[in-house]
């Protein structure tokens, strides 16, 4: 059957995403071992991890501590006090047969995440709940033909899970909450933000009901979406599956379904029904624990300004475009290096050109991050006021001043001033120069008095070959009006 | 509370046991005499009291972020039934 958009826009898709982010802690959850990617198998283990009888789970500080920065960033209720939870379900890669969890008070509830829906509007979607657990070991089914393998690095791995509410109307919206969500944690340097890694994991609760109706459609689960792209074309895939179904009065199973990226299509991974029985009960070997406002607000100042904050002041205050500050605080090493460019320079603008165009390039080109960028900030920022003192060309800024910088990193305005570089507005230099391109050039001189004012760019042209760039080209123009006007 | 055959197979399930006959039998009446415990502890009149989840009244308990090994990767698979010389290993949970 072919979905017609007549057909589609008859229905409107309900979309609740639950979001695993993985904590940058340097211990695991409940246990000292380390919480690291990448290492051998079953090195970064202990007896806690390891799920062995008589052990006891000890809770670390910095889960909680990154916990509160996620409540805290989307304006989340922190919960004074907390308690854990045992999800009871048995699986190979869950040593104790238990997920330590927070089932009935997570870390926090209430906040959003702000998007912008398809009319450019702000669009608030609302958070559940941000509740901290661990993460299971790793199945491996296809190294050895006969046997799964278990790796348990990953087992006790810290996680927070964060569930919106299901105000998600569209993939779209899906895929712009997820980009926010990963700049987030990424600035609040939580989590590494990395989907292809599973360091962040997406779960899709989606269903269909006909505009206006009063009742949710049947809800599926959608699992196995490892990039943002991914979750926006396995919530498009399902929401067509769903219409089809219910054009065709067919019923949508209550289920679980695995995307697969190869096909772009789900499969049913298993009926709710009969996998779930979680058996919840309180977890009694982790105490509870209590978070005073006083500790809170300690968190709060550790915490960087955040991309949304930022987006509205270069937007409102430095007057730059929403295309500029959205590439600006798209990562938060862009935008604190440009946050300490502006501390030097007031020319926003123009800083903003350095750092989004010769800058980004330059790091796009080397494949190195802002860490290892050689020009400070400062210096940039010198760069910009070089060339709104009219002591260099912006083109000479660029071509040679740029790449001396990276070459040699240093005050721009001396570099300048060693290569002789510095712009000349010493008139009777100028004028030497510009009696030159006269004598070589008469006939253009010529047509340049007759009225072909377009002729200015080659004689300017001329005129900075013979200075090397280095003459003020207001000075010139004017230089130039003055002798030949 | 009634143990039927359908109860048992669900907790099995859960656990992913299996019973034959006989077994059945025998974790039949094992939970029945659980159970039927468990109801005696039910008679109890425990009106106006908090649940007990605890064994002291300490909260924060908390462990600096400060990592250590204390399980060599030989020691972790020492004591697996099958394993080689990286991971444990296991039946098959998914078909090829």
């Amino acid at each position: 059957m072919e979905l017609t958009q007549e057909i589609r826009d008859k229905y409107q898709p309900v979309i609740g995403l639950e979001v695993h982010a993985q904590m940058l802690t340097k211990t695991k959850a409940y246990s000292n071992d380390i919480n690291e990617y990448g290492a051998a198998p079953n090195t970064n283990v202990s007896a806690i991890s390891l799920g062995h009888p008589g052990t006891l789970p000890r809770m670390n500080k910095q889960t909680i501590n990154y916990a509160i920065k996620m409540g805290l960033a989307i304006g989340s209720e922190i919960a004074e006090y907390q308690s854990f939870d045992r999800k009871n379900y048995f699986y190979p890669d869950l040593p104790k047969g238990y997920q330590i969890t927070q089932d009935i008070t997570p870390i926090c509830t209430g906040g959003e995440v702000v998007i912008k829906d398809a009319e450019g509007n702000e669009k608030g979607i609302r958070i559940t709940r941000i509740h901290m657990e661990e993460d299971a070991g790793k199945s491996i089914h296809d190294i050895d033909p006969f046997n799964t393998l278990i790796d348990l690095n990953r087992a006790g791995v810290p996680l927070i899970e964060i569930v919106s509410e299901p105000d998600i109307a569209t993939s779209q919206e899906a895929y712009d909450y997820l980009t926010e969500i990963r700049k987030l944690v990424r600035y609040l340097d939580i989590c590494d933000g990395n989907m292809e890694e599973g360091s962040l994991r997406c779960d899709a609760n989606i269903s269909v009901m006909l505009k206006g109706a009063k009742e949710y459609g049947q809800r599926v689960e959608v699992k196995n979406m490892n990039s943002i792209r991914n979750v926006q074309r396995a919530i498009e895939h399902e929401i067509e599956r769903h219409i089809i179904a219910i054009e065709k009065g067919e019923k949508i199973a209550q289920e679980t379904r695995n995307y697969n990226a190869l096909t772009n299509e789900t499969t049913a991974m298993r009926s709710k029904e009969a996998a779930n029985d979680y058996r919840f009960f309180p977890e009694p070997d982790l105490q509870p624990i209590r978070v005073t406002q006083d500790h809170i607000d300690k968190v709060k100042e550790g915490m960087p300004p955040l991309p949304n904050y930022l987006f509205k002041r270069y937007t409102n205050e430095l007057k730059l475009s929403e295309y500029d500050a959205g590439i600006l605080t798209d990562q938060k090493e862009i935008a604190l290096y440009f946050e300490e460019v502006i501390k030097t320079t007031s020319n926003y603008k123009s800083a903003a050109n350095w750092v989004m165009g010769d800058m980004k390039s330059y790091l796009n080109a080397q494949a190195i991050p802002v860490s290892e960028f050689q020009i400070t900030p400062e210096q940039l920022g010198e760069l910009v006021n070089l060339i709104d003192e009219g002591k260099v060309s912006h083109n000479l800024a660029s071509q040679k001043i740029f790449p001396a910088m990276l070459e040699n990193p240093g005050n721009p305005e001396k570099i300048a001033a060693d290569n002789d570089w510095l712009q000349s507005n010493d008139g009777n230099e100028i004028e030497g120069f510009l009696d030159e391109v006269i004598a070589e050039n008469p006939a253009e001189v010529e047509r340049f008095k007759n009225g072909e004012k377009k002729l200015m760019g080659f004689l300017m042209g001329q005129l900075m070959k013979k200075s090397r760039g280095k003459a003020d080209p207001k000075m010139a123009t004017q230089l130039i009006n003055k002798k030949l006007g | 509370m009634e143990i039927t055959n359908d109860l048992i197979e669900h907790i099995a399930h859960l656990a992913r046991l299996e019973f034959n006959g006989e077994e059945n039998e025998r974790i039949k009446a094992d939970l029945e005499n659980i159970i039927s415990f468990v109801d005696q502890l039910q008679k109890v009149d425990t009106e106006g009291l908090e649940p007990l989840v605890y064994m002291t009244e300490e909260i924060n308990v908390l462990r600096e972020d400060t990592p250590a090994v204390t399980v060599t990767q030989e020691e972790a698979l020492k004591n697996a039934p099958n394993k080689d010389s990286d991971y444990f290993k296991i039946p098959k949970v998914l078909k090829g």
